[in-house]
């Protein structure tokens, strides 16, 4: 006990003094006292897990509850007070079209939320290691190297695929590091506040579907709240009248609301409708990657098949990758990288212990 | 040294490793998953060029069958849309079932050709798809200890 107390407060000793006592009873006794610890329990990104790792979302949840409550409350203001003067008046479908575009965005948004987006695991040890080798190989001088990079040629085009320094990787192509979550994730669009996550490769398609589906739901409460008040004002009794006879302020609310989302979904589904067709980023477009901006003449978009429906099909229908990061996996109990180190140093410390003691 | 080990268990137990290989992502067909063929220089008198060869070359014929974009993958795109994506929820998609099938190929692999020859490869889906890692080992089975670094660091500290 002497010795680890002594170890403890050397300055050395203060990175692994749980490590450094006895290791064999002492992770024997963690084992059986303790359960096995999953993965995301450990995850290095800035993510947030929920139902034991089935559920992710980033840190910063953004404004998440704003677009959930603002979709909610709008439909229920729609469905109490709208539908019923509706059904008498015109027909009996609208709260089914609405309640079925309503459930479509909820759950369309909840699989945007919380999927991984195509989060890419951080380099192990080793890998990393043998990437470093590679580079140090590869470059003479001695001094730290400028940013690194690597070209390949994809499609006749040169792309260059850059060193994440947090993942300790050469990026994949079209992948992008985000500071948000602190991830590279695959086929990066963007980081969205609204939604909570990270778009990426995973689930682009969700996000696609989200803003599609919310401009119709938009738009036909938008329609059917005009269609209320105009029969209402129809009836001979005046606009303003039939304002005051239809609870005001949810009317009005539900106007103002569906007016200005309407704009604004419709022109980012527009918006992401050209990014399907021509099979790009948001990433990429903003930074003008394939359109000649970036001063390299003659740049395509290498990964496009020039085909607007093959593009369509291969954003939106290609087969669903798994997720990377097997969130739920068990940890390995033993012969985890950070067991080496203490072991390594052991000799260290005993030496100077013993010699402190003497 | 061509030793004969009997089990991947065996070789787990009694070998330490001496290095690790990685080979990496083929990115010149674009984003699908497909590595390398190169033969690493580390493996030039463990095995020979050609079952390597084969062995990367299947891999990738699975994962460019996972991906393929075709009729299969535009039904099961369509009715998971038409049913919400929640069908996703319920169903095995046909990359998972690939995937199983690669986990098999690799540990029968391993168990046939290159155990015998003290080599181990990792699956990709645990190294993020980003490289096959392959393990050599030495052979060490004298030795007894079953890692490799506590043994070093043991001696070291004596």
């Amino acid at each position: 006990m002497k010795n680890c107390e002594y170890r403890q407060i050397e300055p050395q000793g203060l990175g692994t003094p749980n490590a450094a006592p006895p290791p064999p009873a002492g992770a024997n006794d963690a084992d059986t006292r303790a359960k096995r610890r999953r993965k995301w329990e450990v995850f290095p990104g800035k993510n947030r897990f929920y139902c034991d790792g089935r559920i992710m979302v980033a840190r910063q949840s953004g404004v998440l509850p704003l677009t959930l409550g603002l979709i909610v409350l709008t439909s229920c203001l729609f469905f109490v007070f709208d539908c019923p003067f509706l059904v008498e008046h015109v027909t009996s479908c609208i709260p089914a079209i609405g309640g079925a575009l309503f459930a479509f965005v909820i759950i369309s948004l909840l699989q945007t939320s919380f999927r991984d987006p195509g989060i890419l695991p951080r380099a192990t040890a080793d890998e990393a290691a043998y990437t470093e080798k590679q580079i140090d190989d590869s470059a003479s001088s001695s001094y730290r190297p400028p940013p690194r990079t690597l070209e390949v040629i994809i499609n006749q085009q040169v792309v260059k695929l850059k060193y994440c320094f947090t993942c300790k990787m050469f990026r994949p192509p079209r992948t992008s590091h985000c500071s948000l979550c602190d991830n590279c994730v695959e086929r990066f669009d963007h980081h969205c506040p609204w939604v909570g996550n990270c778009v990426g490769k995973r689930n682009y398609r969700f996000f696609y579907a989200f803003i599609v589906s919310l401009s119709f739901l938009t738009a036909f409460i938008f329609g059917c709240v005009t269609t209320h008040l105009t029969l209402r004002s129809q009836g001979g009794k005046g606009l303003i009248t039939a304002v005051q006879e239809s609870p005001p302020s949810c009317t009005a609310l539900e106007l103002i609301v569906c007016f200005f989302s309407v704009w604004s979904i419709l022109g980012l589904s527009g918006f992401h409708t050209y990014l399907v067709a021509s099979n790009l980023t948001t990433n990429e477009d903003i930074k003008g990657s394939w359109s000649g901006n970036s001063g390299v003449q003659n740049t395509v978009n290498p990964y496009s098949y020039n085909n607007i429906f093959a593009n369509c099909c291969a954003v939106l229908c290609a087969p669903l990758p798994p997720s990377l990061i097997d969130r739920r996996g068990f940890l390995p109990t033993q012969e985890s990288p950070p067991a080496a180190q203490p072991q390594v140093e052991l000799p260290v410390f005993v030496g100077k212990s013993d010699l402190t003691v003497v | 040294m061509a030793t004969e080990f009997h089990n991947l268990q065996e070789l787990r137990h009694s070998a330490s490793l001496a290095t690790k290989v990685f080979i990496q992502r083929d990115y010149t067909e674009g984003t699908v998953c497909k590595f390398q063929t190169k033969f690493p220089a580390e493996l030039d008198s463990r095995i020979e060029r050609s079952l390597f060869e084969d062995t990367v070359k299947t891999l990738n014929n699975y994962y460019a069958e996972a991906e393929k974009i075709g009729g299969q993958s535009y039904l099961e795109g369509c009715l998971a849309c038409a049913t919400a994506y929640v069908i996703f929820l319920c169903m095995e998609t046909r990359y998972e079932k690939v995937l199983k099938k690669i986990s098999k190929y690799i540990q029968e692999q391993n168990e046939k050709i290159y155990a015998p020859r003290g080599l181990l490869i990792t699956d990709p889906i645990e190294r993020g798809m980003r490289v096959i890692e392959i393990s050599v080992f030495e052979d060490r089975g004298s030795s007894g200890s079953s890692s490799g670094s506590s043994s070093t660091s043991s001696s070291s500290g004596r």
